[in-house]
C-alpha cells in the first residue's frame, strides 16, 4: 500500500454562501474530511476553520472564529492540507492560553515537543488497565462517600448559580495522588465567565499549584464554536502529559454545558434533523469521544482522570446534557440547591451522587479498611434520615418510631459536620475521623452496616475519634 | 472499467462514484487506507457506503474497491475465548499492530489462521450430507466439543475425510464433485441462519439472580429487555449473568459503551472460573467490544455479528445467552446513520424502519431443533439492556422492545438510590415464562415454588399499599399485623430479592438457596401472624435475631447452607420468646 500522499495547501478565491458558523465552497479538489482551513480576506480579519463535510460540489467548513462580518464572496479559503493539531510538551506547565493553546499570560509561545492531532484515537479495550488507585481531592463528599480513582470521568452535576465551578476550582487546587506521584492538572475552561476567569486565574497563581497547571480559557466572550476545539485540545494535552511523561494528569472541563450547546448551534446551522430539544441525534457519541479519552494503559505509568461540571438546565437531571454525560461517565457528583440556600458547601447530595469506580479505589491498600462499611453505613443512616423528614412535614417528628427519629436528627449534623467544609481542604483520615465520630453518637445495634471486627477494631484500640 | 472514487464524507458516511454494479450491503474498501465499509443504498451509479473506522482524514477522489460478498464472519473453532471489535477482529491482534490506541484500516482475521485444532470426523467416506449435519468434532476447548457442520446450503457425498491436525482453513474433506470442506466456513452475519423448526420453551435460564429466578424468570430461547437510567446498574446485571447464568455459551456485547467497564469484564472474566465446571469463564465466553467512541457504524454490526456467532453455536445443540449492553446505542447508530442520509425521520429522530429492524432481531432468539443430523436442539436466549433518556420508558426503543419480548426486568433510579440491587421494579416488571418454567422450577426447587413465588409477590404488593397508608399516618399508627407485613416485605427487599453482585457467594444463588430464602420468608410470615393472633405483641418479636438469620443464609458459602438454614428455621420459631 502506498503510503497516503501529504496533500499541499491549496486556495480558493470566495465562497459560495455562509450561514451562521457555516462555510459552502464549491468544488474543493481532493478536500479531506477534518482538513484545518485558513480564512483571510482584504480588510477581514484571519478566521479559522475545519471540513466537516466534503462534496464533489460543496464542501462544508465549519468556522471557529465568530463570523460577523465575514464576506464570503471576497474571503480567501485555504485548505491547509493538515488536520487539526495542538502544541504539547512539559513546558506548557505553569501556562495560561487561550482555549486553542495561544499564549494569554504574556509570556512568549512554548516551544513544545510535537504538534499532535487534537480528535485522538480510542484506545484499544484490551490496553486498557481497570482504574483502581484512589485520588485526593481535598472534598469529603468526593473522598469519603464517591472516591474519585484515576483513569475515571467523575462529572459535577451543577445548576444555574450554584458553586458547581467553584467547587471544580477547588479540586484543582487540593487535589493530590495517593503516594505523591507526579501529578498535572490541566483545566479546561469552555464558555465561563470573565468574573470566573479572574477568580480561577488569580486563585491558582497565589496557591502554589500553577506550576502543575495548564489553564486553557475559552470565555463567554468566545467565539461558540471554538468551544468544540478547547476541550479536545486540553485532552490532547493531557494525554501526552500522561502517556509519554507518565504524569497522572486531572482534566477538569467546566462547563459541558456550553460545549453541547455550540454542538447544537452547528447541527441547527447544518439544518441536521434536530433529537431531543433540537441537540443533534450523535451528541452520545460526540460526548463519548471526550469523555472515553479518561484512562490508565496496562504498560504506561501515567493516568487521565477527568472532572467535567455540567449545568444542569432548571436543574432537570433529565435534560439531554446530563443525561447522555450520564450514561457516559462512571458515576456523578449531583449539587443540591436546598444545602446551597442553608449554606453547606460544598453542597452535594450524596444520595443521588455515585462513583462507579469506588470499589476499586478504597479499601486496605488504598485508602482504609473499613471504608466501605463507613460509607455504607453513613449512606444508609442518612438515607433514613431524610426519609423521616418527609414523613416528619406530614406526622410531626412526634410520630416517628425512634429510629428514624435519630436518624432524623443525624442528617443535620452530617450535612453540617461532614458534607460542609466551607473552602477548606480535608484530608481523608480528616474525612474518615469526623464520619466516626458522627456514627458513634447511634446504638451500635442501627450500626448494622458496621461488622463486629471494624467496631471492636474502632471502639477496643483507640477512642480519639470519639472524644476530639 | 473506470475506478469508483469518493465524492463525498459526512461523518460515518460516504459517497462513491460510479458503484452502479455493487450490491446492497456489499463490503467495499474505502480510500487509500482501504477503510472497511458497507453499501447502504445505491441511486443510479452513486453507492452511499457506511464506513465501519474513523473517517477522518478521506478525502475526495479517493478510491473505493468492491468485495464482492457483504460483511462476512469466519464461523470456526476458536471463537471462544475470543475478544473482538464491532466487525470481528482481535483486539489483541489490532494492539499489536497499532499500539495503546486504535488505528483505522488494518484487517485481521476473526479466526487465527495459524492454529491447529486437532479433528475427528464422524461422518464417513461415502456418506450423503447436507447443511447442518455433522463431521466430526473438535475439542475447542477442555471439555467443549466444537461440532463441525457441513455449512448450510451445500450438500454432497464426501469422497473423502481426514482425521488429524488441521488450521481452520485446511481441507478436512471433500465432495465428489470436488468442492473442499474445512473447520470453518464464511456467513453473512445480517443473515440468521437456518434451522428446522421452532420449540417452545420450558426450560428456564438460570439466572442465579433471585429477583429473576423467582419473580421474573426467563426460558432458555427467550428474550428480555432490561431497561433503566444510568445508575440503576444494568452493566452489574448483564455482567453477573455473563458470569454466574448457566448456558454452555455466552456471548458478551458490550456495544457503545464505557471503556473503563470494558477494562473491568477484560480483567474479571480472565480470572473468574465459572461456578458449574471450575473453568475460566473465557472459555466459554466472546467478547465483542465497541465502545461508545469507537466508529458508530461498527456498533451497528456488532449486534450482527454476536448473533450470528450465538446461532452458530445453536445449531451445534448449545444453550447460548447474548448479553448486549446496550441495544439503545445500537438504535442510536441507526439514527445517527439514517440522520446523516436525510431519511425522513421517525419517532425521536429514529428511523421509521427502527421497530422492524429491532424485532426482526429480537426474533433471532428461540430454541430450535437444528438443521442436520444427529437431531440437536440448542437456543439463543437474548438479554438486552435498553437505555432510556432520562430514565423514562415512553421512548422508541424502549417501546419497540416491549412489543417484542417475553420478559422485561424494569430498573428503578429510586431503589438504586436506596441501594436497592439489583434495582429491579417489581411492580413494573413481568415475565409471559412465569408458567413455562414454573414445573422445572417446582422439580429442582421445591414442589411448592408457584405458592412461594405468588405469596413473595403478594406480600410485596400489600407492602406498597401499608407503606402509602404508613406515609399519611405514620408506621405507630398501623395494626400490628400490618407491620408484620412491612417487616416482611423488608427482609424480601434485603435478603431475597437484594444481592450484593459484589460479594462471593451472593453474587449468584442456587435455585435451592433461592427457594429456601423464599420458603424462610413465608415462614416468617406464618408464624409472625401465628404469633399476634395468639395475642403476643408485635414489639416482642425478636426481628433482629430474624433478620441476622437471613443474612447468614443469603451469604452463606454453598457447604454452611444447609446448616444455615435450619438455624434460620430455629431462629424464626423462637422468636416470639425473645
Amino acid at each position: 500500500m502506498k503510503p497516503l500522499e501529504a496533500p499541499m495547501a491549496r486556495t480558493y478565491a470566495g465562497a459560495a454562501s455562509a450561514a451562521g458558523p457555516l462555510l459552502f465552497v464549491r468544488s474543493t479538489r481532493r478536500a479531506k474530511l477534518g482538513e484545518w482551513v485558513r480564512i483571510e480576506g482584504a480588510g477581514q480579519r484571519n478566521r479559522r476553520g475545519q471540513v466537516i463535510d466534503v462534496g464533489n460540489e460543496i464542501t462544508v467548513i465549519q468556522v471557529f472564529e465568530e463570523t460577523l462580518g465575514l464576506r464570503p464572496a471576497e474571503a480567501t479559503i485555504t485548505l491547509t492540507g493538515e488536520t487539526a493539531t495542538t502544541l504539547v510538551g512539559k513546558d506548557l506547565l505553569g501556562r495560561a492560553l487561550s482555549g486553542t493553546g495561544a499564549p494569554l499570560d504574556g509570556l512568549p509561545a512554548s516551544i513544545g515537543e510535537a504538534r499532535l492531532p487534537i480528535w485522538g484515537a480510542p484506545i484499544n479495550p484490551v490496553r486498557r488497565q481497570h482504574p483502581s488507585d484512589f485520588i485526593e481531592t481535598g472534598v469529603t463528599a468526593i473522598d469519603g462517600m464517591n472516591t474519585l480513582v484515576r483513569g475515571q470521568k467523575l462529572p459535577v452535576f451543577s445548576g444555574p448559580g450554584l458553586p458547581g465551578v467553584e467547587l471544580a476550582a477547588d479540586i484543582v487546587e487540593n487535589a493530590r495522588p495517593a503516594r505523591g506521584e507526579p501529578f498535572a492538572v490541566v483545566f479546561a475552561a469552555v464558555g465561563i465567565t470573565e468574573r470566573e476567569t479572574q477568580t480561577f486565574v488569580s486563585r491558582f497563581r497565589e496557591s502554589e499549584v500553577m506550576e502543575r497547571t495548564v489553564l486553557f480559557l475559552n470565555q463567554a466572550s468566545d467565539p461558540t464554536i471554538e468551544r468544540l476545539l478547547t476541550p479536545r485540545v486540553a485532552l490532547t494535552t493531557a494525554e501526552h502529559l500522561a502517556f509519554t511523561h507518565g504524569i497522572h494528569v486531572l482534566v477538569v472541563t467546566a462547563d459541558i454545558t456550553h460545549y453541547a450547546e455550540a454542538l447544537r448551534e452547528v447541527a441547527a446551522a447544518r439544518e441536521e434533523i434536530p433529537g431531543r430539544r433540537g441537540y443533534p441525534g450523535y451528541m452520545y457519541t460526540d460526548l463519548a469521544t471526550l469523555f472515553e479519552r479518561a484512562g490508565v494503559l496496562k504498560d504506561s505509568p501515567g493516568s487521565v482522570t477527568q472532572v467535567p461540571v455540567v449545568t444542569l438546565p432548571d436543574d432537570d437531571i433529565t435534560h439531554p446534557i446530563p443525561d447522555l454525560t450520564g450514561y457516559i461517565t462512571e458515576g456523578q457528583i449531583v449539587l443540591s440547591r436546598e444545602l446551597h440556600q442553608r449554606g453547606v458547601y460544598p453542597p452535594v447530595d450524596v444520595l443521588p451522587s455515585l462513583s462507579r469506580l469506588m470499589n476499586a479505589g478504597i479499601g486496605k491498600e488504598h485508602t482504609v479498611a473499613e471504608h466501605r462499611e463507613w460509607a455504607d453505613q453513613l449512606y444508609a443512616i442518612y438515607a433514613r434520615g431524610r426519609e423521616a423528614k418527609l414523613m416528619a412535614a406530614i406526622v410531626g417528628s412526634e410520630g416517628l418510631a425512634p429510629g428514624d427519629r435519630r436518624a432524623l436528627e443525624f442528617v443535620d449534623a452530617f450535612e453540617k459536620e461532614l458534607i460542609h467544609q466551607g473552602g477548606v481542604r480535608r484530608s481523608l483520615p480528616d474525612t474518615i475521623r469526623i464520619g466516626w465520630s458522627l456514627l458513634q453518637t447511634l446504638p451500635r445495634d442501627e450500626l448494622t452496616r458496621i461488622s463486629d471486627a471494624t467496631w471492636g477494631a474502632r471502639t477496643g484500640g483507640t477512642d480519639a475519634g470519639k472524644s476530639s | 472499467m473506470t475506478e469508483a472514487r469518493i465524492i463525498r464524507v459526512a461523518g460515518a458516511i460516504a459517497e462513491a462514484r460510479p458503484l452502479g454494479e455493487a450490491a446492497l450491503y456489499e463490503l467495499v474498501e474505502v480510500g487509500e487506507r482501504r477503510l472497511l465499509g458497507e453499501v447502504i443504498r445505491l441511486q443510479d451509479d452513486i453507492a452511499t457506503i457506511q464506513v465501519f473506522e474513523e473517517t477522518s482524514g478521506l478525502s475526495l477522489e479517493e478510491p473505493v474497491r468492491r468485495t464482492g460478498s457483504s460483511l462476512t464472519t469466519a464461523l470456526g473453532p476458536g471463537l471462544l475465548g475470543s475478544i473482538l471489535d464491532g466487525v470481528g477482529r482481535p483486539l489483541e491482534g489490532l494492539a499489536d499492530r497499532s499500539g495503546d490506541f486504535i488505528a483505522p484500516g488494518t484487517t485481521l482475521p476473526t479466526l487465527d489462521p495459524e492454529a491447529r485444532w486437532s479433528f475427528a470426523p464422524t461422518a464417513a467416506t461415502g456418506a450423503t450430507v447436507a447443511g447442518g449435519d455433522v463431521l466430526g468434532v473438535v475439542e475447542e476447548r477442555p471439555g467443549i466439543m466444537h461440532r463441525v457442520l457441513v455449512p448450510p446450503g451445500s450438500a454432497g457425498r464426501i469422497a473423502d475425510i481426514q482425521e488429524g491436525s488441521f488450521t481452520v482453513s485446511d481441507t478436512i474433506a471433500t465432495f465428489e464433485d470436488g468442492s473442499p470442506l474445512s473447520l470453518s466456513h464464511p456467513w453473512a452475519i445480517r443473515e440468521r441462519r437456518p434451522m428446522r423448526r421452532r420449540l417452545p420453551g420450558d426450560r428456564p435460564f438460570i439466572t442465579g439472580q433471585r429477583v429473576f429466578d423467582l419473580l421474573f424468570p426467563v426460558v432458555e430461547g427467550g428474550s428480555v429487555a432490561v431497561p433503566g437510567g444510568f445508575g440503576t446498574g444494568k452493566t452489574v446485571i448483564e455482567q453477573s449473568l455473563a458470569k454466574y447464568a448457566k448456558a454452555d455459551v455466552m456471548v458478551y456485547i458490550g456495544c457503545g459503551e464505557r471503556g473503563n467497564e470494558m477494562a473491568e469484564v477484560l480483567h474479571d472474566f480472565g480470572r473468574l472460573t465459572d461456578p458449574a465446571t471450575g473453568r475460566p469463564i473465557m472459555d466459554r465466553t466472546i467478547l465483542i467490544v465497541n465502545t461508545s467512541n469507537m466508529p458508530v457504524a461498527a456498533r451497528d454490526a456488532s449486534v450482527y455479528l454476536g448473533m450470528t456467532f450465538a446461532e452458530y453455536y445453536r445449531d451445534m445443540g448449545y444453550h447460548v445467552a447474548i448479553l448486549a449492553d446496550s441495544l439503545s446505542r445500537w438504535a442510536e447508530a441507526l439514527r445517527e446513520i439514517a440522520a446523516r442520509l436525510q431519511e425522513m425521520p421517525g419517532e425521536e429522530g429514529y428511523p421509521t424502519y427502527l421497530a422492524n429492524r429491532m424485532s426482526r432481531l429480537y426474533e433471532r432468539a428461540g430454541r430450535v431443533e437444528s438443521e442436520g443430523t444427529p437431531s440437536r436442539t440448542g437456543a439463543v436466549t437474548f438479554i438486552s439492556a435498553v437505555s432510556p433518556p432520562g430514565g423514562d420508558f415512553a421512548e422508541p426503543v424502549t417501546q419497540a422492545s416491549l412489543r417484542v419480548v417475553g420478559a422485561l426486568w424494569a430498573l428503578d433510579a429510586r431503589l438504586a438510590h436506596q441501594r436497592q440491587f439489583p434495582a429491579v421494579d417489581w411492580d413494573t416488571s413481568y415475565s409471559l415464562y412465569a408458567e413455562a418454567s414454573a414445573s422445572w422450577f417446582s422439580e429442582e426447587g421445591g414442589a411448592d415454588w408457584r405458592k412461594l413465588r405468588a405469596e413473595t409477590i403478594r406480600l410485596l404488593q400489600r407492602d406498597r399499599e401499608l407503606r402509602e397508608i404508613a406515609g399519611l399516618v405514620g408506621v405507630d399508627a398501623l395494626e400490628d399485623d400490618d407491620r408484620l407485613v412491612l417487616e416482611g416485605a423488608r427482609i424480601a427487599r434485603e435478603f431475597l430479592i437484594g444481592q450484593n453482585a459484589f460479594h462471593p457467594h451472593d453474587a449468584f444463588s442456587s435455585v435451592s438457596k433461592t427457594y429456601h430464602l423464599a420458603r424462610l420468608l413465608w415462614e416468617f410470615m406464618r408464624t409472625g401472624t401465628g404469633a399476634l393472633e395468639q395475642g403476643v405483641a408485635f414489639e416482642k418479636l425478636d426481628l433482629a435475631g430474624v433478620r441476622v438469620a437471613f443474612g447468614a443464609v443469603k451469604t452463606a458459602a454453598p457447604d454452611d447452607l444447609d446448616a444455615l438454614i435450619v438455624e434460620a428455621e430455629r431462629t424464626i420459631a423462637d422468636m416470639e420468646v425473645a
